[in-house]
């Protein structure tokens, strides 16, 4: 017998009383959907910037390397997207545009149509996400709705910067991934 | 060795243990604050503990709609009945792949299976890439807490660690400068490494997706740089519906460290072009603790490690006292089913409070099942020790005469007798405790005197 039959009738000679699957209410939130989001993302370590900000901002860092995948900031790039994420390795800023996202905790929902390469947000120096502020829900019920049956092969929640606190419990930015996360608000 | 003899020898660095008592403390204190913003918190802890309850009433179904699912997607699927299969499966991968080294994150059910020294006896340099879990990894620890790997550790010791390894400068104790020479150092591994593997904190019966939560990006770095992806997962990581994972996602990070959500939330559905995805379907011991009536709901849980964080026991006594893979509270629930005999004491190391339970966010009944297994235990191995304390204050509470005449006898002696003779190594109860000052009169005298 293999080890999943053997598995699967180890499970099927166990009876256990059936317990319905439970509805999950569409739980809301309270308060201006914008404030709130702003507030998360700042909670989790990120930025918020305007347009206007964003492109201040930029010239001032001085990347050499730009990958923009964003349907806003078209002429951003620098480089072309390589075959290979391995050529990313020197990658000083990617801007990528999300889907939506959730105000009760920032998290910022991308697929592989907005990645690229799945490396890509994560093997960034600094990423930049473009986000419409009108695409904005209340918490992860309202935002899984939205996903609803979508076949993307990858989909991520980005709700900040890669971040650790594994020496003393003291927060560190930039573990592995991205150092930084800002959120464009369009 | 026990847990007591264990916690032990944790407690002889004082000063650090008083750090890692409070320490947790604050984490605990961090999620009941993040907890009390969400008005329907107790209600999701409901949700998620039916939800799982469906799970496991329905678990085969359910593993056959992912296993067929995943298929579906282009993934490869393992079965594993027991560790030395998962590790098996895990070494004929690097093999067919070529591969020498490996990278990994953060897995819960890889330290269960022993997987490194497993892989690392066959030739193959495993790279744990989680900066705590990368940390113990140097000086050959297990990770003290599921959560905080090396939370049992303090910087100096991690910067002298890092000068060793990484050759920081000797004495530097920041931790951005220490996690900057980490990242530096594992981005070559990232860069090298051909198969990366993962754990997975949740797997959905309707999609075959399984989603991947890290703060530190360390998962992704790995899986999207290599060519292969193995993920390693605990049948009972199952949820029915993508959209169950709002309830979940809402409740870890906020269980876990008071965060709203870790800044990295990964779905794989189906592998990139030209890359393979493998899950590996762990069975090592959860159909027999499924089979267990009073233990088969230790299987909700979802490893946030809020039980540990407000365990007084696992606070005082660290997470390596516990000498199982999973420490605190939930482990010594979980291990016994593995083991009952290595892990005999560990049901006893609670003071049985309930924190456990209360935080839980799938509502593990954890303090219950820790009395539960204590009435196991004892009936297969008998009693540890203070048998004969008991037996002795049993006849004495039997008797009234005995009862009257040893309370007065134990004031009196209590005064009198020398603290070595007290605090004797044969009277367990004396050590790290004080008895407290002895009253002048019996509770029987006092109220004679102020209520008759």
């Amino acid at each position: 017998m293999s080890s999943r039959e053997k598995i699967l009738s180890a499970i099927r000679g166990i009876s256990i009383p059936q317990k319905s699957l439970p509805d999950v209410p569409d739980f809301r939130l309270s308060g201006d959907l914008e404030e709130g989001f702003i507030q998360s993302i700042l909670g989790n370590k990120g930025e918020v910037l305007s347009m206007d900000e964003f492109i201040r901002w930029l010239p001032s860092m001085h990347f050499s390397k730009v990958i923009s995948l964003s349907s806003h900031f078209k002429n951003y790039s620098t480089i072309t997207l390589p075959e290979d994420p391995h050529d990313l390795e020197d990658l000083g800023l990617a801007i990528l545009d999300g889907q939506f996202a959730v105000a009760e905790n920032g998290a910022i929902w991308l697929e592989d149509s907005n990645l690229g390469l799945r490396a890509l947000p994560f093997i960034t120096e600094h990423l930049v996400i473009v986000l419409d502020r009108n695409k904005l829900v209340e918490t992860m019920h309202q935002g899984y709705n939205l996903i609803g049956g979508a076949k993307s092969g990858f989909g991520l929640f980005i709700a900040g910067p890669s971040k650790t606190a594994d020496i003393e419990q003291s927060l560190v930015i930039g573990a592995h991934g991205a150092k930084s996360l800002r959120v464009v608000l369009v | 060795m026990s847990h007591p003899e264990n916690a032990t020898e944790f407690l002889k660095d004082q000063a650090k243990a008083k750090w890692h008592d409070e320490t947790l403390w604050f984490v605990r204190d961090k999620r009941d604050r993040i907890s009390k913003t969400i008005p329907e918190w107790e209600q999701l802890r409901e949700l998620a503990s039916q939800i799982k309850d469906n799970v496991l009433a329905n678990l085969g179904s359910y593993l056959e709609d992912f296993e067929r699912n995943a298929l579906q997607n282009g993934i490869i699927i393992h079965w594993a009945a027991d560790a030395e299969e998962h590790n098996q499966h895990v070494l004929r991968i690097l093999r067919e792949k070529n591969c020498k080294a490996i990278v990994k994150s953060k897995s819960i059910l890889t330290e269960e299976c022993h997987l490194n020294p497993y892989l690392e006896k066959e030739g193959i340099e495993v790279v744990d890439t989680d900066l705590g879990e990368r940390i113990v990894q140097f000086l050959n620890q297990p990770p003290s807490h599921i959560v905080l790997p090396a939370i049992h550790l303090k910087k100096g010791e991690i910067s002298e660690l890092f000068h060793q390894k990484l050759h920081t400068e000797k004495g530097n104790e920041d931790p951005t400068y220490l996690t900057q020479a980490a990242r530096i150092h594992l981005r070559e591994k990232f860069l090298g490494a051909k198969v990366a593997i993962t754990g997975v904190n949740f797997g959905i019966a309707e999609t075959g997706e399984f989603v991947v939560c890290t703060n530190e990006g360390n998962a992704d770095m790995g899986v999207h740089l290599a060519d292969v992806h193995i993920a390693c997962m605990g049948i009972e990581k199952i949820l029915p519906r993508r959209k169950d994972l709002a309830v979940f996602l809402r409740l870890l990070a906020r269980s876990a460290t008071g965060q709203p959500i870790t800044n990295y939330n990964s779905h794989f559905r189906s592998p990139s072009p030209g890359k393979e995805i493998h899950i590996i379907l762990v069975d090592n011991g959860r159909t027999a603790q499924l089979s267990r009536e009073k233990f088969k709901n230790s299987l909700k849980c979802i490893r946030c490690g809020a039980c540990m964080n407000t365990c007084p026991i696992y606070r005082r006594s660290g997470g390596f006292s516990y000498g199982s893979t999973v420490p605190g509270p939930i482990g010594s629930i979980l291990s016994p089913g593995l083991d009952m005999k290595k892990h005999s004491t560990l049901p006893f190391a609670s003071t049985l409070c309930g924190s456990c339970s209360d935080v839980c966010p799938v509502k593990i009944n954890i303090h219950e099942q820790l009395y539960e297994w204590r009435q196991e235990i004892t009936k297969t191995h008998g009693e540890f020790g203070k048998g004969l304390s008991m037996k002795l204050a049993s006849g004495i509470f039997k008797s009234p005469l005995a009862y009257k005449i040893s309370g007065s006898l134990m004031r009196s002696a209590l005064k009198a007798l020398p603290d070595s003779l007290i605090y004797h190594p044969l009277n367990t109860w004396g050590k790290s405790r004080n008895l407290p000052d002895t009253p002048n009169e019996t509770f029987q005298q006092w109220y004679k005197k102020n209520r008759s």
